[in-house]
C-alpha cells in the first residue's frame, strides 16, 4: 500500500512539472541515443574490418617450421648431455608428406585446407625491382579457402592454367608497374631462376600490404621459382567457423607438429588495438550517459529543494526516511526510464541514418557505407548504465533533503 | 482517575551551539484521555518546542514523553514514526498539504502510509471525515482552489484520518479569519469531546478559555495552570461544527 502511495506522489511530481521532466528525459534520451549509435558504428567497423581481414587471408596457416628446437636423440638418451644452438644445416625445407598431413586433416577439420608454395621473388620491369611475395596455388583448391576468385578485377583464377608461367598481381601493383592483362614481366627468383611470367590477371584484396606484394601462380611455377621441386612450405585452412581458428591451430599443431598460426595470433597487436579501442569507447560512452544524467540530477535537486514543506510533513506524519527518499529515486527511474525508450528510438533511427552515409576509400576507390551493428546488446547496455546513472543521480539529493529535521522546516514556514 | 494518554517527565531541550539555548527546561505534565489543553504563553516562551516534544516530532535532551503508557526515550526514530503515524495526529498553523493531490487524497495519505486499510475503507472513510468537517463539495480540490479555513479543515480530516488518540495542533487558527477560527475552534472541542485528547498552542485566548485546562509557559517553564473552562468570548459568528466521530 505505501509502495503505491511512493509511486503515486513520485508521479504526480514528475507529471506537474511537464517541462523539467522532458529537459531531463531528453538529456537521457539523448545520452542513450548517442551511446547506441556510436557503439553500432565502432562495433560495425571493427566487425566490417575483422571481416575483411578473415576473408583476405587463411584462418590457419601451417608453416614448415616448429616452435621449438625438436629435442635430440642424444639429449634424450643422456642426462648428462646439454645441447645449445642446435642447426640443421641441411634441413630440405617444406612439410614432410603434405598429401597425408592434409588427407588426415581432412578428416576430423570443420573446414577446407590447401596447399600453397609460398616464396619470393623480384620482378624486374621497366628499369625497376619490386620485391613480393610469391604464392604457388592450385586454382581448383584455391576458391575453396580464400576470396581470391571474387576480389578478382580481371580474368580469373583458374586462367593461371592458360599459360606458361602465368601470374595473378594486385590492381595497386599493376598500376605500380603499368602492366596490363596479357602484358609480360620478367620475375627471378631465390635461386637467380629468371623466367618471363604474363599477367592473366588482377585482383584488389583492400589490404595495401597483400594488392602491392602479393602475387599468385601454380603451385609448380613457384617451386621453381624457389628452386624446390616438389615442396609444400604452407598448407592454409579455412574453418566454417573463423571465431575458433585459435583452438582449432592448437589441435593441428599437437597433431602435425608444425606450427599453426591461426589469423587471431598472426594479428594479436591488432586486436590487442582493437581491445584499448573498446576499452575507449566504452569509457567515452559511459562518460555520455554519466553526462546525460546530470539532468536528472539537476530536476531531482530542483524538486526536493522545492518539496522542503511536503518532505517535512510527510515525516512528521510518520513517513519513513527511506520511504521519502524513493519517492524521488523513483521519480528519477521514471525520468530515466522514458528517457531511455525515447533514447532507443533515437539511437536506432540514428544508426539507421548513419548506415546510408558513405565515406570514400582512397586506397579502393569507391564510397563505402559506413558500418553500423545493430545489437540488442547495445541497447541493454546503455539502458541499464543510464538508469543506474540517473537513480545514483537522484540518491544523492534525495538523501540530502530527507535527512532535514521536519521541525525545522516546519518553524522556518509558520 | 481518568486514564492517562500524554505525560512529560522532566522534559528538558536544548540547542546545543556556541551558545546553549534551553527551550523547553523542566516540564512535568500529564493529560488524561479525552482532555483539551491548551498552552499558551509569549513568543519564543516554548510553547511550540513543547508540543513537538509531546508530538514525537522532536526529541527531548532528557526526560521522556510516554504516550498511552508507552515511554518513547529509548525507541529508534523508525518506531517513533510509527507512533506518529498512528498514535498522533498533525495540525499546523500552515496547513502543509501536498498542493498537488486533492482533498481526499490528502486525507487518506495517513491512511495508505500505515497500509491497514483497503483502498476501498480509505476512500469511504476520507469522505466521511471531510464530510463531516463541512468539506463534501471540495473532496476532489486541490489546496489551491480552497480557502484558508477549509484548507486547515482538510489537514485536521488528515490528522485525524488513523484514528489518533492524541492531536496536537501548533496554533492552527494563527493564519485564519474569524469565520474560519471559529469553525476550528468547535472542530477541535468536538474531537475532545468525541474521546480524543486534543493538545493545542495558541496565543488566542478565546481558543485557550475553550480548553479545559490552560497551561501558561514563561521561559520553557510551566508559570501557570488553570483547570476547567474559561469564560466563554463571544463569538463573532456563530457556527456548527458536525460532531466528529469517535
Amino acid at each position: 500500500m505505501a509502495t503505491k502511495l511512493i509511486f503515486d506522489i513520485a508521479w504526480t511530481h514528475v507529471t506537474a512539472r511537464v517541462r523539467q521532466t522532458l529537459v531531463g528525459m531528453a538529456g537521457v534520451s539523448m545520452g542513450v541515443g548517442f551511446t547506441i549509435m556510436m557503439a553500432g558504428l565502432m562495433e560495425g567497423s571493427q566487425i566490417d574490418f575483422l571481416r575483411q581481414l578473415v576473408d583476405t587471408m587463411p584462418h590457419i596457416t601451417i608453416q614448415d617450421e616448429r616452435r621449438s628446437i625438436p629435442i635430440q636423440p642424444a639429449d634424450q638418451e643422456y642426462g648428462a648431455v646439454q645441447m645449445s644452438n642446435v642447426a640443421n644445416l641441411n634441413n630440405r625445407p617444406g612439410i614432410k608428406y603434405p598429401e597425408s598431413v592434409m588427407a588426415s586433416l581432412r578428416s576430423w577439420l570443420p573446414g577446407e585446407v590447401t596447399p600453397s608454395v609460398r616464396t619470393t621473388a623480384i620482378i624486374d620491369h621497366g628499369g625497376g625491382r619490386i620485391g613480393v611475395t610469391l604464392m604457388g596455388i592450385d586454382p581448383r583448391q584455391e576458391v575453396r579457402v580464400s576470396k581470391l576468385g571474387s576480389q578478382m578485377r580481371e580474368g580469373q583464377v583458374t586462367d593461371l592454367s592458360r599459360a606458361p608461367n602465368a601470374i595473378i598481381i594486385g590492381e595497386a601493383l599493376a598500376q605500380k608497374l603499368a602492366v596490363k592483362t596479357g602484358n609480360t614481366i620478367t620475375l627471378i627468383g631465390g635461386q637467380g631462376t629468371e623466367v618471363n611470367s604474363t599477367v592473366v590477371g588482377t585482383f584488389r584484396s583492400g589490404m595495401k600490404r597483400v594488392d602491392e606484394g602479393q602475387i599468385y601462380g601454380l603451385t609448380g611455377f613457384a617451386q621453381i621459382m624457389m628452386g624446390q621441386s616438389g615442396v609444400i612450405n604452407e598448407l592454409r585452412l579455412r574453418l566454417n567457423n573463423p571465431l575458433v581458428a585459435q583452438q582449432v591451430a592448437i589441435q593441428v599443431e599437437a597433431q602435425t607438429g608444425y606450427k599453426s598460426v591461426s589469423w587471431q595470433e598472426a594479428n594479436a597487436d591488432l586486436l590487442s588495438t582493437f581491445a584499448v579501442r573498446d576499452f575507449i569507447v566504452l569509457t567515452v560512452m559511459g562518460a555520455m550517459l554519466l553526462t546525460s544524467s546530470f539532468a536528472t540530477y539537476n530536476i531531482i535537486s530542483t524538486i526536493t529543494h522545492e518539496k522542503r514543506q511536503d518532505i517535512a510533513i510527510m515525516k512528521s506524519l510518520g513517513m519513513r526516511e527511506y520511504q521519502v527518499r524513493r519517492i524521488f529515486i523513483i521519480e528519477s527511474a521514471i525520468i530515466g526510464t522514458v528517457g531511455i525508450l525515447f533514447g532507443w528510438i533515437l539511437g536506432y533511427l540514428l544508426c539507421y541514418g548513419w548506415s546510408h552515409i558513405t565515406i570514400y576509400n582512397v586506397l579502393t576507390g569507391a564510397n563505402v557505407p559506413l558500418q553500423i551493428y545493430y545489437s540488442p546488446m547495445h541497447y541493454i547496455i546503455a539502458g541499464g548504465i543510464s538508469l543506474i546513472c540517473c537513480t545514483g543521480a537522484a540518491f544523492f539529493p534525495a538523501r540530502k533533503a530527507t535527512r532535514v529535521h521536519p521541525v525545522e522546516i516546519i518553524r522556518g514556514a509558520s | 482517575m481518568s486514564e492517562t494518554a500524554l505525560q512529560a517527565v522532566g522534559l528538558v531541550r536544548r540547542l546545543e551551539g556556541a551558545i546553549t539555548h534551553t527551550l523547553v527546561n523542566g516540564i512535568d505534565l500529564s493529560v488524561s484521555k479525552g482532555e483539551f489543553v491548551a498552552i499558551t504563553g509569549p513568543s519564543g516562551s516554548g510553547k511550540s518546542s513543547l508540543l513537538y516534544l509531546l508530538g514525537l516530532l522532536d526529541a527531548p535532551t532528557v526526560g521522556d514523553v510516554v504516550i498511552c503508557g508507552q515511554p518513547t526515550a529509548k525507541l529508534s526514530e523508525t518506531e517513533r514514526a510509527d507512533i506518529r503515524l498512528t498514535r498522533c495526529g498533525f495540525v499546523f498553523q500552515f496547513h502543509f498539504l501536498l498542493p498537488e493531490f486533492t482533498s481526499l487524497q490528502n486525507v487518506t495519505l495517513p491512511m495508505r502510509a500505515a497500509g491497514k486499510m483497503s483502498e476501498k475503507e480509505m476512500h469511504e472513510r476520507g469522505l466521511e471525515l471531510l464530510t463531516s468537517l463541512g468539506l463534501k463539495d471540495h473532496v476532489n480540490k486541490r489546496p489551491s482552489q480552497l480557502s484558508g479555513g477549509q484548507r486547515q479543515r482538510v489537514a485536521i480530516a488528515r490528522a485525524l484520518s488513523n484514528r489518533p488518540e492524541i492531536i496536537v495542533a501548533d496554533e492552527p487558527t494563527g493564519a485564519l479569519d474569524t469565520t474560519s477560527t471559529e469553525q476550528v475552534f468547535g472542530i477541535l472541542r468536538d474531537i475532545a469531546d468525541s474521546g480524543r485528547t486534543v493538545v493545542v498552542v495558541t496565543h488566542d485566548p478565546a481558543l485557550a478559555a475553550r480548553a479545559d485546562r490552560r497551561i501558561h509557559i514563561v521561559d520553557g517553564k510551566i508559570h501557570e495552570t488553570i483547570q476547567g473552562r474559561g469564560p466563554a468570548p463571544e463569538p463573532a459568528i456563530a457556527v456548527s461544527a458536525t460532531a466528529v466521530e469517535p
